[in-house]
This record gives structure tokens, sequence and C-alpha cells, in this order.
């Protein structure tokens, strides 16, 4: 996916002027948000869990390499594949060889944030394998060639009307409008494309080092059909969802479905541990896990390095006033919100993405809903030190911090100064309340007026009452 | 108001740069507040920015050398109140991050750090104040709705404080919704992303209006100037106030953005 964040100005104002968009945005407050905050309050330990979640984290990235290593012999044992991608490239590559070795032409994939990433979509399309995704959302965005829009609901900008015109386009026959009846086409188009394919490819959202194991998550069930029925099953996972025991993954599981959209637990949880067995009734016959850094393991002992306790909930998303005013295509890379806007500058650098981290007003309520109390804003302040030191800061602004700072270390010229300023500023109001037009001062006066000031500053006032 | 027990109590006041410049009868109102419950209140003349714009710029070295202006200003006080959540945000959660090259002067900024408050939390939770009862006649028989603004909710805990004083003085609270969503000031962000932030603090006046009281109270002077200077633009009739004004029950200003007399 090409980053287009430069233009996330341009395209906020388009998106905040459509009123489909902004509906479906709403849903997400009412829906999403609103069921955080009934089981987080449903749940008396949610706090004391937010702080196991976070140290388990925090554990793991302290030794990384070790548990790692534990769950590549664990896989090796189970009769599986681990193989290691420096990069997003080699990620591709290694998916691509794997599909190529086992002859495939068709594959199943279900949703995943690393596979667009990665852009490993329209990669194994230009090698002529053909793909279709599984999870509903997700199979909506590809239909409408699209980026998803959030990292756990892929479409939730999409209206029921344009999924109605899709499916038509793509599916023919009769045009359905019905969410249940749309959700049954789906499923029937997809039926045979799960028997049809030769390889599934999967994300994972935890693996295990104890055992081995990847978990998936979904409320379709699709990861399960995914994984399940063609004889080779890829699962691809970055290198920071691997957890040390059974045990840490059920904690973090506990946080995540509550943190994402209110569930309890998501309708699907699935620990898949090595190929199929011989007693086993189904499962794939080979088993690979694709463990990806992409610029990973340069974060650890970084002021980055707590992002990656990121279990990718989309918590902060859904919560972020900005985000919501704005959906998750303005960002113009693979991940939206405040995550997004912390990962992106990383990913894409920061030079190409410096208006995602300056886009927020610091308002805090990411990091308050954060289920492993990822500092947020910390982190979207580091980006802008970045850009601060790599003069990457308009010229105006650096210029007009310049001179104000130049000025509050010198208390006593601040003090006349702007004293003056005020005094002037006042008397031109004269009996007006507010200023309507103020030169300088349009980015304010654009949308609001600005407020009067009373006459003189209150030093100036103080400074009298004390010599009375 | 009854003073806490331990009378001698050396404060000094915070002014912030927006009551400072455009509405010193917020600090006027601090500062009676703060006598009223038993402090002694000090404005020392060498203050004058926490920081915070640059800080939040990425310009860290300008906001490390103003900390330490802050810190050898205030250091010698036993608290320093300030009548915004936002400064004082800065002081309590940030002012230590900025010294973390430095040992000896993170020391130095944490215990001042740990002294630092936004006003209306110190006059409740740390001077006790239960209520304020400035007699019958001076009741604030008024219809109110309070936002909370973001830096006061999440950094310094403020929420049931100011509903708490505001009922006791005899003012009407109607809750709004979303009080806890941000009104889309953000500092430089409202000049940075006009059209993001104008959406926000939409957002929220419909939330405002909704409730149907006249009166809009936040503790932030940033929200308050942003939220008036939008009502005023749209030429609304809601007037909107800090709630140190109110407490201090000194009125006689204009509400932010109204015309004098
Ligand atoms: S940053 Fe926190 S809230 Fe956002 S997606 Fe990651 S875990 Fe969830």
């Amino acid at each position: 996916m090409q980053p287009s964040s430069l233009a996330f100005k341009d395209r906020a104002r388009a998106a905040m002027a459509d009123p489909q968009l902004q509906h479906s945005l709403d849903l997400l407050k009412h829906g999403w948000q609103a069921g955080r905050t009934r089981a987080a309050a449903a749940l008396p330990e949610f706090e004391a869990l937010r702080d196991e979640g976070r140290n388990i984290k925090d554990h793991v990235l302290g030794h990384l390499d070790l548990y790692l290593e534990a769950f590549e012999a664990r896989v090796v044992e189970a009769g599986g594949h681990v193989h290691w991608a420096r990069d997003a490239a080699e990620a591709r590559r290694i998916t691509l060889d794997i599909c190529r070795d086992v002859g495939a032409r068709s594959v199943t994939k279900s949703k995943s944030m690393i596979a667009e990433e990665i852009g490993l979509n329209e990669f194994l399309e230009v090698n002529g394998i053909d793909r279709v995704e599984t999870d509903l959302g997700e199979y909506i965005i590809q239909l409408a060639n699209e980026p998803p829009s959030h990292i756990i609901g892929p479409a939730i900008h999409k209206t029921i009307a344009e999924i109605s015109e899709l499916f038509q386009k793509n599916h023919g026959g009769e045009r359905i409008t019905e969410p249940a009846a749309l959700v049954a086409e789906a499923r029937r188009v997809m039926r045979q494309r799960y028997l049809d394919a030769d390889v599934g490819i999967t994300g994972a959202n935890f693996l295990v080092a104890e055992t081995g194991s990847i978990v998936t998550v979904t409320n379709e069930g699709n990861a399960e059909l995914t994984h399940g029925l063609p004889r080779t099953h890829i699962a691809i996972a970055s290198i920071e969802k691997i957890v040390p025991r059974l045990l840490d993954a059920f904690t973090l599981l506990r946080l995540l479905a509550r943190s994402a959209t209110g569930q309890d637990f998501s309708a699907y949880t699935t620990l898949l541990t090595g190929p199929k067995r011989p007693d086993d009734r189904d499962g794939p016959e080979n088993f690979h896990v694709v463990l990806v850094d992409n610029g990973r393991s340069a974060m650890l002992g970084t002021a980055l390095q707590e992002m990656l306790r990121c279990i990718r909930c989309g918590a902060c998303m859904n919560h972020c006033p900005v985000y919501l005013a704005t959906g998750g295509h303005a960002y113009g890379w693979v991940y939206p919100g405040p995550m997004g806007s912390v990962l992106t500058p990383g990913f894409i650098g920061i030079e190409k993405a410096h208006l995602l981290p300056n886009a927020s007003t610091f308002c805090g309520k990411c990091e308050e809903v954060c289920p492993v109390r990822i500092p947020l804003p910390k982190l979207m302040r580091h980006w802008r030190e970045v850009q601060f030191d790599q003069k990457l800061t308009p010229t105006t602004a650096r210029w007009g911090l310049g001179l104000w700072a130049a000025m509050a270390r010198r208390p006593a010229l601040y003090r006349f100064a702007t004293g003056t300023a005020i005094r002037l500023l006042g008397l031109w109001a004269g009996r007006r309340g507010a200023f309507a037009r103020l030169p300088l001062a349009g980015g304010w006066t654009g949308g609001r007026d600005l407020p009067a000031p009373q006459g003189r500053t209150f030093m100036a006032q103080w400074t009298r009452r004390k010599n009375r | 108001m009854t003073p806490a027990p331990d009378a001698a109590c050396n404060v000094a006041l915070f002014v912030t740069c927006l009551v400072d410049l455009f509405r010193p009868s917020v600090g006027m109102a601090a500062v009676r507040l703060l006598e009223e419950s038993g402090c002694t209140v000090h404005v020392p003349t060498a203050q004058t920015c926490c920081g915070q714009p640059a800080f939040n710029s990425g310009d860290r070295a300008t906001a490390r050398e103003l900390g330490l202006q802050v810190l050898e200003t205030f250091e010698t006080f036993d608290h320093v109140v300030a009548p915004s959540g936002s400064c004082a945000g800065m002081l309590r959660k940030h002012l230590p991050e900025l010294f973390e090259d430095d040992p000896a002067l993170q020391v130095r900024a944490r215990a001042l750090a740990a002294r630092c408050h936004e006003l209306v939390s110190f006059l409740v939770d740390i001077r006790g104040i239960e209520g304020i009862d400035r007699g019958e006649e001076n009741k604030l028989n008024l219809t109110l709705t309070y936002h909370d603004s973001c830096a006061g909710l999440r950094e310094m805990g403020v929420k049931e404080q100011p509903r708490k004083l505001l009922l006791s003085c005899g003012a009407d609270l109607v809750e709004m919704n979303e009080a806890e969503t941000c009104c889309g000031f953000g500092g430089t962000f409202c000049v940075k992303y006009p059209d993001i932030s104008l959406k926000m603090v939409d957002d929220k006046l419909r939330n405002v209006e909704a409730t149907g009281a006249p009166l809009l109270v936040a503790g932030d002077m940033g929200c308050l100037m942003n939220m008036a200077g939008r009502l005023s633009r749209l030429g609304s009739d809601v007037e909107v106030r800090h709630v140190a004004e109110l407490l201090a029950g000194e009125l006689a200003e204009p509400p932010i953005g109204r015309k004098k007399g």
C-alpha cells in the first residue's frame, strides 16, 4: 500500500463532509465504545487485569529472543516449520515460496493486519495467486479494492447500500439489501472457496512459547475454516505477539474482546499447535509460521518499545475524537487512530507521516482505555520531538515558538511586552466582547471569535494591589 | 468556607498565561478562594509559562529551560496552585520528565511536582473544603452544565470536586452527554487542524445546548475560550465562565467573550 499520510488534512476534510461515513463513525461510538465501557465496569478486576497485561508484555519484550526460540523449538517438535523474516520483502517472499512449493493456485486468508503491513495481498495477486478474504469486512473491502479503515472492523466505513451494490456487481443475481441475506450470500460464495483453497493464510493474535501454539480470535469462525480446511496453513505473525505461557495468553484474551467490542470473549478463539496428527480428524498437513520483525527489534530499547505491547484491540481509535471525526482512511496507511499515529512514522518515515502524531489534542482518552496501558500521547510527543530535531516542523511554527520562548525566558521583558500588547488589544476591543477577525490569528478566527482580554493583565493588577 | 486547621500554608499562585492575559478575574477569584481556605497567597513575579507549548511541539530544550525557571521560582513554597488542570498537569506529570538527564534536578523537580495542584481539587482534596456558603442572598441561583477538561480529568483527577462545590453554592447542575470528551482545543492543535477542531467543538456544543442550561462552566481557560469563541461565532445565548469565578462569587465581569456593560 502506497502511504499517503501527507494528505491527512485534505482527506480528513473530505471525510468530515461525507454524511454516510459520519453516520458509520457515530455507530462506532454507540457500539464498540459503549460496549467497552459496559464490559470494563462489569468486571471488578478489569483495572488489575490491565496492569497484568502490561506486565506480561513488558516481561516478554525484555526476553524476546528467549521466548521466540522456545516457541520455534516447540513448533518444530510438533512437526511445523518456523521462518524468520527480517522485513516486509522477506516475509512476502517466504509466503509466496511456501505457496509455490505446494503448487497453490487458490488461497483463503483470514484478516491479518501484519499481512496489510507487509503488503502481502497485492504481492500474491501480481504473482498469480488467487486470494479470497474470509473475514466478511475484509472480503467487502477486497471487492471494493480499498484498504481497511479500522484494525478490527476493516469495512466499518461501508454502508449496507454500498455493500449491496458491491455484491451484486461481483456475484451477479438480484440486488440484496437485507443484512442477514447479504451475510448468507457471502457465506454461499465463500463456502466453495474454502473447499477449493490449497493454502490458508491467517495472522495470529498470540504465539505461545510454552506450547508452540498460535491463538486466533474471530467472531465469524472464518479463521478456523481458513486454517482447518486447506492442506497447508501459513500463520504470519510479528515477533511481539509472543507470550510465555498459555495462561498469559488467556490473561490478554480477557482484555482483548472487552476492550475491542465489549464482548466478554470473542465468538471463536482457537488454539492451534502444529500440523494434523495421525489421529486428528482435520487440520492442515503442513503448518508454517512466518515470524516478522519488520522494524520491531529496532524499537526495542528505544522510547517506542512500549508500543510493542499493543494487542491490536482498536480501543484507542474507537475512543479517539480525531479518529471518530476523520475515519481510518485519512491516516493514509495501514494503521489508523492513535496507535497508527505512533506506528506509521516508524514504518514510512517521519518526513512522510509527521501530520499524524501532531493530529492529537493529547486529550489522553486513548491511554485511558488502552488495555496494556500504552502511553500513546507520550509516544506521539516523541515523534514531535524527532520532527522538531530534524527541523521538519514548519518554519512559521518554529519562529513563533522561538519568539515566544525568548520572551518567556525573560520574565521582566515578558511582563512588559504582554502587558502592553494586552492593553492595546483591550483598547481596540473597546466594549466588544470578542474579535471576529484579528491579524495573525486567522487559524483561530476562521471558525471562532477570539474573546477579548479584560483590559489589564493579572500581573499588572496584582502589582497595583500589592503597592496600594 | 471554613479554613482548614493548618492555617499557615504558603501557596504560590501559578497564574497561567491565558488567565494572566485574557481573564485576570479568574486569577483574582483564585486568590480569594485560596485565602478563604486559610492559605497565604504569593504570586511570584518571575513566572511566565509552564513550557507546555514547547513541550507539546517537540521543542524539549526550550521546555526544559522554562521548566528550570519554574523550578527555581516555585520551589520554596508549600504548594503551587493553578486555575487550570492543563498547566497543573504539565507541572505535576511532565516537569520531572524534562530532567531525565540530570538526577539532582530530577529529584528537585519530583519534589516540586508532587506539590503542584489544580485549584478546585486543591481546595477540596488538600484543604478539605466541603462546601462554600456565602449566605442566602449570594446563592448561585442558576443552572449550569460542566465540561470536564481533559488534562484536569485525566492527569489531575478533577471530576467530582468542582461539582460538589458548585452545588454547595446553590447552582443547579445538568450533566451533558459526553462531558468527558475533548472540546477540540488542544493548544496549537486548534490552529494546526482547524477543521477537525471545529468539528470537535461543534459536537461538544451540541451536547451543551441539549442540556438547556444557559451557562457552561469548566476549569481551563483554553477550553473555555475555544467553546466561548465558537458559541459567540454561532450567535448562541449560552454563557461561559470559569469555575473559580462562580465559586468566588465574582460575577461582575461579563461572561467570556461577552460585551462589557
Ligand atoms: S494501542 Fe492499546 S488501545 Fe490501541 S490497539 Fe493497541 S492495545 Fe488497543
